[in-house]
């Protein structure tokens, strides 16, 4: 019996193919977008922020295909096994992919608060912050195009590197708001931006997770205790920030 | 998570035990003539749940079917060895009266096979063989609890004396399985039951057998794999006569063990 093969139908392999296509796609344009957003942040380039606010759109309508896509193969292919994991987790990772897309467009939001404003020190902090989490995004789809659930948990494991990043910047912020209250309407621009960082880590984690059950069918929340948002109970008042 | 009770959680899923086992078999080989058909089955057929054999045609699910109530008795050139117990009881013991054996361990088929006779007498000839009904009174209550129980009576309450061979094919299917019921069997094994019905007719077999499971060890050998995971709790794969996995229907279908499990139940098989 050959292993792991194509399909005996050969038109279910190019259906999986197209999902894990489109998946891949998302992840491309969702770590653009917060490469773009960062850089139009750090550079104050209002062009740059307008054309990721504008491009967001995108990341919508390719999850929307993403879940119609495999609600398709779902009811047509009745996909078991791997398969079955798979398709259920790409229609998940979309959907986060696409909020993720969000955060990205929330700190663009924020660029023009920036323009007329010198470098204020705690935004010195955030470039180091979204390389983490943009190369957790990166990785972990990564980890989904090759199936490796080795991968997705290096990804896991690297969120507690990007809470601590949140945690310091937070306590950074307070002493400068105390310190002079014209500070407080940037630095609770800056704070709400590390915390969608912050946020894009997470769901980076928990795409490690979907990969992970997807590649070995074992849920990982039965092994870790990390479930929920770490970065977000240990500091008071961390609204969240979604749309 | 330790490597240990990593290795615990695969052993058990592999488990051939059950908890309630109503039939447990080991170590079986079926031969025909010199071809082994079956290699070295072990598994417990549980009393609560409804257990699913699958695998690709020529696996050996038919054939070892047939071994938990000696029909392959019938074939001159089989021959039967290993351990297969009901109740505790070796079916293979020169005192087992295969006759009785079948009443307590019925069979429904992949075509229906109704008598050429009436509705009724389809029902009652078993029970009659086996002097299960004193009465004319009697006789006439088991053929109702059994066109109930089998979810055909409504359907052919008015119609008892017309031939059997006159229903529908699925309708000729709960018959069979009324017939089964009849003579008050303790375990229903049901070879490709539904293959020759339409999806309603289907439907009502499988809807049958979630009801009936609990009253009788119920093990179906089926080809369609959704029908397998949608009616049993325990599911059997069998490869080249080997079984291959055991374990529950939903971990087995989202989560193979083995790896030619998986190959097969997603269609990456030959």
């Amino acid at each position: 019996m050959p292993q792991s093969g194509e399909h005996t139908v050969k038109a279910f392999d190019d259906d999986i193919g197209e999902l894990r296509a489109l998946v891949s796609e998302m992840g491309g344009i969702a770590e653009t977008a917060i490469g773009d957003a960062m850089h139009a942040l750090m550079k104050r380039d209002l062009e740059t922020a307008k054309r990721v606010v504008e491009e967001d759109p995108k990341l919508n309508e390719l999850d929307a295909r993403c879940e119609r896509l495999a609600v398709r193969l779902i009811a047509l292919r009745a996909p078991m096994a791997d398969d079955l994991r798979e398709a259920v987790a790409a229609m998940k990772i979309a959907n986060v992919l696409e909020r993720i897309g969000d955060y990205a467009k929330n700190i663009a939001k924020r660029v023009p608060d920036f323009e007329q404003r010198g470098d204020i020190e705690p935004l010195s902090i955030l470039p180091a912050m979204a390389q983490v989490v943009s190369e957790m995004v990166h990785d972990v789809l990564d980890a989904f195009a090759a199936r490796d659930a080795d991968k997705a948990l290096a990804v896991i494991e690297r969120d507690d590197a990007v809470d601590d990043f949140y945690n310091s910047l937070f306590r950074t912020l307070m002493t400068y708001m105390v310190e002079n209250r014209h500070n407080i309407a940037l630095s609770t621009h800056l704070l709400f931006i590390a915390k969608n960082l912050e946020r894009v880590g997470d769901h980076a984690a928990n795409i490690g997770e979907m990969v992970y059950f997807a590649a070995t069918g074992e849920h990982l929340a039965d092994r870790y205790d990390f479930v929920g948002e770490p970065g977000g109970t240990a500091v008071p008042g961390a609204a969240e920030d979604e749309e | 998570m330790t490597q240990t009770a990593l290795t615990q959680i695969a052993e058990k899923r592999n488990a051939v035990e059950v908890d309630t086992p109503k039939m447990t078999a080991r170590n079986v080989d079926v031969f025909y003539g010199a071809a082994q058909a079956i290699d070295d089955v072990s598994i417990d057929i549980g009393m609560e749940n409804v257990t699913a054999f699958i695998g690709p045609s020529g696996c050996g699910k038919s054939t070892f079917l047939r071994c938990l109530n000696r029909m392959n008795d019938t074939i001159p050139i089989a021959r039967v060895t290993g351990d297969i117990r009901l109740d505790g009881k070796d079916v293979y013991d020169s005192s087992m009266d295969v006759v009785q054996l079948r009443a307590r361990v019925g069979m429904v088929f992949q075509k229906p096979n109704p008598f050429p006779k009436s509705i009724f007498e389809n029902v009652a000839y078993g029970a009659r063989i086996h002097g299960l009904a004193s009465s004319k009174a009697e006789m006439d209550e088991i053929v109702e609890r059994s066109l109930k129980r089998a979810g055909l009576w409504d359907e052919v309450k008015d119609r008892l004396p017309d031939s059997g061979t006159a229903l529908s094919g699925g309708q000729q299917q709960r018959l069979c399985i009324a017939r089964a019921i009849a003579v008050d069997p303790e375990v229903i094994l049901m070879d490709e039951p539904c293959s020759a019905l339409d999806p309603i007719a289907t439907a009502k077999i499988e809807e049958l057998i979630h009801e009936l499971r609990g009253r009788y060890a119920i093990v179906i050998v089926t080809h369609n794999m959704q029908q397998a995971a949608r009616v049993s709790q325990r599911t059997a794969f069998f490869h080249l006569g080997t079984l291959v996995e055991y374990g529950d229907t939903s971990e087995l279908f989202t989560n193979p063990h083995e790896e030619r499990t998986k190959d097969y139940i997603t269609g990456r098989y030959g």
